[in-house]
């Protein structure tokens, strides 16, 4: 794992805070610069949400593919499944 | 020339209401719309008059319940329901269940049903909706006379989801008799008349006149449907389902995702209420056992009408799962 920067920008919205709330439980080391309209997210080496607590957050069963609904851009190479959803640099 | 676009940030002065603010322990982040829908929407003081039907009580009283809590808006649905996002969820369920009585009606899929599995699901399901109305009463007096509006606005959407799966249990008897009204009557007529189905219709009514209103919660929410869900759309159902009715299966998903649903909100209930102070904890601890010794002879007739000798066994299974489940949400009996 290297140490560069990978981010993702989410919409600021009702629809995109499980997602965010997700990644702040998730990545206590990452920052979040709530900008006009969106949210930045900005990790070093890796930004990782899991489908059981983005569900937890939203109170119902989440596909974690509902993320792109409201991501604005990411930088980063993605893994991800049904239940995990990653960004890194290889 | 180039325009260059610059963004202006106008940061607003607060993000929230004070009350919510209060609550959420400072204004840094907004609320969400299920925080902003709750969260000190209970009345609390300056009630004009005294109900002249409980003149020793307030309109809204904390003492309508046995049980004690600091702050009534402790608990939080975990669903996060709010008009909304209830009326959202439920249409997208309801557009499902629809579909699906559609595509049966058309194909006449219930045709290849064979008539014992159709007269087990006119006798154990279709008195079902005389259950459900009761549930529907009980659930709307919950939020008539209960306190805090995490809980009673959970209550109210309950007690609407009760009519609506009473409607689908009346559609699906009006279904296998071609629209006529034979299997609807026959199951008023057993609700009200019929030995196996007395015991249950006897608990019902009483929980209907308990004083305590978190009684009912416990009684109606918990451990009735905590025994009469898990049997029937658990165990029996998909029991008729490999029997030749895999029709049924469509037209009783509402029903089984909707207690997946309701385990979850009433596991957080209990485990809320019950880590408040020990003598929540006894009480809870006391009605659940007290309903829970009333419902198991009183469904085991019911399930031996589609189980045989096999009821008992069956039921007790159930038991052990809802007592589990209590009993890692601090109930434990």
């Amino acid at each position: 794992m290297s140490e560069q920067k990978v981010f993702l920008i989410f919409q600021d919205t009702a629809d995109a805070r499980p997602f965010i709330e997700a990644l702040e439980q998730e990545n206590p080391a990452a920052t979040f610069d709530y900008q006009p309209g969106m949210v930045r997210i900005d990790g070093m080496g890796e930004l990782k949400v899991t489908r059981d607590v983005v569900s937890e957050k939203a109170g119902r069963d989440m596909d974690l593919q509902e993320l792109h609904l409201t991501l604005v851009s990411l930088s980063g190479n993605i893994d991800e499944d049904d239940d995990y959803f990653s960004i890194s640099r290889h | 020339m180039s325009i260059q676009i610059a963004s202006k940030e106008i940061k607003p002065l607060r993000l929230n209401y004070a009350h919510i603010a209060r609550r959420m322990g400072g204004d840094t982040k907004p609320a969400s719309r299920y925080q902003e829908a709750v969260l000190d929407v209970q009345p609390t003081t300056n009630f004009h008059y005294p109900p002249t039907w409980e003149p020793n009580k307030q309109l809204f009283d904390v003492t309508r319940t046995a049980i004690v809590m600091n702050d009534w808006h402790t608990f939080a649905d975990p669903r996060q329901y709010y008009y909304t996002s209830y009326v959202t969820a439920r249409a997208k369920q309801q557009e499902v269940m629809d579909n699906s009585f559609e595509m049966l009606e058309k194909h006449g899929l219930w045709k290849t049903i064979p008539d014992s599995v159709l007269n087990t699901i006119r006798q154990v399901l279709v008195p079902l909706r005389h259950y459900e109305y009761g549930a529907n009463l009980n659930n709307q007096d919950i939020c008539d006379r209960g306190y805090g509006a995490p809980i009673t606005s959970l209550a109210s959407f309950n007690g609407f989801d009760r009519i609506g799966m009473a409607q689908y249990i009346s559609r699906i008897a009006l279904l296998i008799d071609e629209n006529e009204e034979t299997s609807l009557q026959a199951a008023r007529e057993a609700w009200l008349h019929d030995a196996a189905w007395q015991p249950l219709r006897h608990a019902i009514e009483d929980s209907f006149v308990l004083d305590d209103w978190m009684e009912i919660m416990v009684a109606q929410n918990i451990v009735m449907d905590g025994f009469i869900y898990p049997l029937i759309y658990g165990r029996i159902i998909p029991q008729l389902a490999n029997q030749g009715a895999g029709a049924l299966l469509m037209l009783t998903q509402f029903m089984s995702e909707w207690y997946d649903e309701t385990v979850r909100w009433s596991n957080q209930l209990m485990k809320v209420i019950s880590a408040e102070s020990p003598e929540n904890a006894s009480l809870l601890k006391q009605w659940v056992s007290t309903w829970t010794a009333r419902i198991e002879p009183a469904i085991t007739p019911i399930a031996a009408l589609a189980l045989g000798d096999q009821a008992s066994a069956v039921v007790a299974s159930v038991k052990q799962e809802l007592l589990t489940r209590l009993g890692k949400n601090g109930v434990a009996v």
